[in-house]
């Protein structure tokens, strides 16, 4: 029977071939957790009678979530961190650095066909680099410390064909809003979602980063893209060496198959606080907003910060509203300096803040007071995500929350495109 | 293992913010501290109404959203002994498991607020005896039974000292 691409993936890394149902303890080349799980997978790390790791050359711990720390509870974990990588000889990337799921590929830790393990459930971004990448809580992840092996029972595979040219003033934001709407929140739950299609061809890597970051926002274990030329391209600029791809046999067996033509696909916006309550932005168009928020491991890469400036250069936002912008990574701060980008976003209005997970998460950096509404590139809305369960959280794309910021209430970025 | 308790009824998609909010879980390791705020955005007072023993009970795609395994353990802090659920989204049933919290799959439809349940995870049912009805559940794969009996897997790799599967 022929097999999918997790299946192949998963094959490989234990040693025998596998299918989807099957369990499989796996050999994983590269593991890392951020501020928000760390603590405990060192804690544990410890308690299960680990003494050296695996592998440090094969683990990072990430300083995002909260950084740099607004209190000293934060302070003594940032420390407990630092001092463990230190001690371990493993990398640390340090406040500043930038969100995990930016900062990790553009190390050039992340190859076509890895195994890669994260304390953090968006470690399914990786699936854009054709990599088997999926998110496992802190007690895992210190057993993936001292063992250097996870198991995993291999998940059925769902196919999603994504066909035609996608609309001006619409991106890779609206199209897995737009999916998730339609599959639900447990849409994909336990499966390996493989995107193919014609859409994909002209859809850069800060496209399939956004799509393959949100799979899991549908229940997905990992979520796939095909490596091609525009994966090349880009995995050329951060690692060295021959780059493989995995591709799925052709019998392979799938347990769904959804095919979508997006060539009128509208901008989407999911409502609070389910991120499956989808509508196109028209029908939401109208609704104030007190903040914007432009950043996370979403949607905060130079083309998002890039797209938001095209809009936002030369006019000022609206005066009752505030924009963060936070870029998701050193990297990527540094290349919007010196396209101007972030002199546009800063002359309109926008606050920066550090690289990193800046306020999606509801630790710092601009918690909403009560009854307030922030529409933001973020992937979760659910109630009390940023920090207050009295306001209310839309997801929108960079050039939607961009334009809205402008308007001071949700419109439709097509407006600006015209 | 037996367990009886009381059921404590919630919704589908119960997410791991609601769980417990990342305002708390950032800040402190304490999970007797953290697990005075289970589920508070959904019921403040729910850590009060707790009996040891009790039980969550839920709809669909329970511990949906992040990683953090605060979710599980703050369950497990605040003595409830097991959730029940029609299904429980990926990572919250793997680091379930991983922190010695019972998961019982099955068909919660009929059970309410407050009915006197027995679950009995070796003989695979559900008895609610306020109805007097049994439930089938999904048995867990016999590997996760032992992660489960070590109290975790803390427990299984100190004991094992690595995998055995
Ligand atoms: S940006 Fe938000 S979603 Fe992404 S890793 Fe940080 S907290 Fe998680």
């Amino acid at each position: 029977m022929g097999q999918t691409i997790v299946e192949k993936i998963l094959s490989g890394h234990s040693g025998r071939k596998v299918h989807a149902g099957d369990i499989a303890l796996c050999d994983i080349d590269f593991a890392f957790a951020q501020d928000g799980t760390a603590p405990l997978v060192i804690k544990a790390f410890y308690e299960m009678g680990g003494d050296d790791v695996f592998d440090s050359n094969k683990i990072a711990f990430v300083i995002d979530h909260s950084s740099p720390s607004p209190n000293e509870g934060v302070s003594a974990l940032h420390k407990m961190m630092r001092d463990f990588a230190h001690e371990k000889g493993i990398q640390l990337f340090d406040i500043g650095s930038g969100v995990c799921h930016q900062v990790i590929p553009e190390s050039g830790r992340i190859r076509p066909g890895d195994l890669i393990i994260g304390a953090d459930s968006h470690t399914c971004t990786y699936g854009a680099l054709n990599a088997m990448a999926t998110g496992v809580g802190s007690t895992e992840l210190a057993a993936v410390l001292y063992t250097g092996k996870l198991w995993f029972r291999v998940p059925s595979s769902c196919k999603i064909i994504l066909e035609g040219n996608l609309p001006k003033a619409t991106s890779a934001k609206d199209v897995i809003l737009f999916l998730i709407g339609k599959i639900g929140a447990d849409g994909a739950n336990y499966q390996s979602i493989e995107f193919t299609g014609s859409l994909l061809r002209n859809l850069d890597m800060a496209g399939r980063f956004t799509i393959a970051n949100m799979v899991v926002e549908a229940g997905a274990k990992c979520g796939f893209f095909f490596c091609d030329e525009i994966t090349r391209e880009w995995l050329t600029r951060y690692v060295d060496g021959e780059i493989c791809s995995v591709t799925p046999d052709p019998d392979a067996n799938y347990e769904r198959v959804i095919e979508y033509d997006l060539s009128s696909l509208m901008p989407q916006v999911a409502l609070p606080h389910e991120v499956d309550k989808v509508l196109p932005v028209g029908d939401v168009a109208g609704l104030k907003i007190d903040q914007a928020f432009i950043g996370t491991c979403t949607n905060g890469r130079l083309e998002d910060l890039r797209i938001a400036a095209s809009i936002l250069k030369g006019k000022k936002i609206d005066k009752k509203i505030r924009l963060i912008v936070a870029p998701a990574s050193k990297r990527v701060l540094l290349s919007a300096i010196e396209e101007g980008i972030l002199q546009d976003l800063i002359e309109a209005g926008g606050c920066l803040v550090t690289p990193g997970c800046g306020c999606c998460v509801g630790t710092h950096n601009g918690v909403p007071a009560d009854g307030e509404r922030v529409l933001s590139t973020a992937n979760r809305n659910f109630k009390g995500r940023m920090g207050n369960k009295n306001s209310e959280i839309y997801l929108a794309s960079p050039a939607t929350v961009a334009w809205s910021a402008l308007k001071g209430k949700i419109s439709d970025p097509r407006e600006f495109f015209e | 293992m037996k367990l009886v308790g009381k059921a404590h009824r919630f919704g589908d998609d119960i997410n791991t913010d609601l769980i417990i909010s990342g305002k708390y879980k950032f800040k402190t390791l304490d999970m007797e501290e953290l697990s005075k705020h289970l589920l508070e955005d959904l019921d403040p007072d729910f850590f009060k109404k707790i009996k040891k023993g009790d039980f969550i009970v839920a709809g669909k795609n329970f511990g949906c959203g992040s990683s953090r395994e605060q979710a599980p353990l703050v369950i497990k802090y605040a003595h409830i002994s097991a959730v029940l659920a029609s299904s429980f989204a990926r990572i919250f049933y793997r680091n379930a498991i991983n922190v010695g919290l019972p998961l019982v799959e099955c068909d919660t439809s009929k059970i309410d607020e407050g009915d006197n349940l027995v679950v009995d995870l070796e003989g695979g049912k559900v008895i609610d005896q306020t109805k007097q009805e049994e439930i089938d559940i999904t048995p867990l794969p016999s590997f996760m039974i032992e992660i489960l009996s070590a109290g975790g897997l803390v427990g299984y790799i100190k004991e094992n000292r690595g995998w055995r599967i």
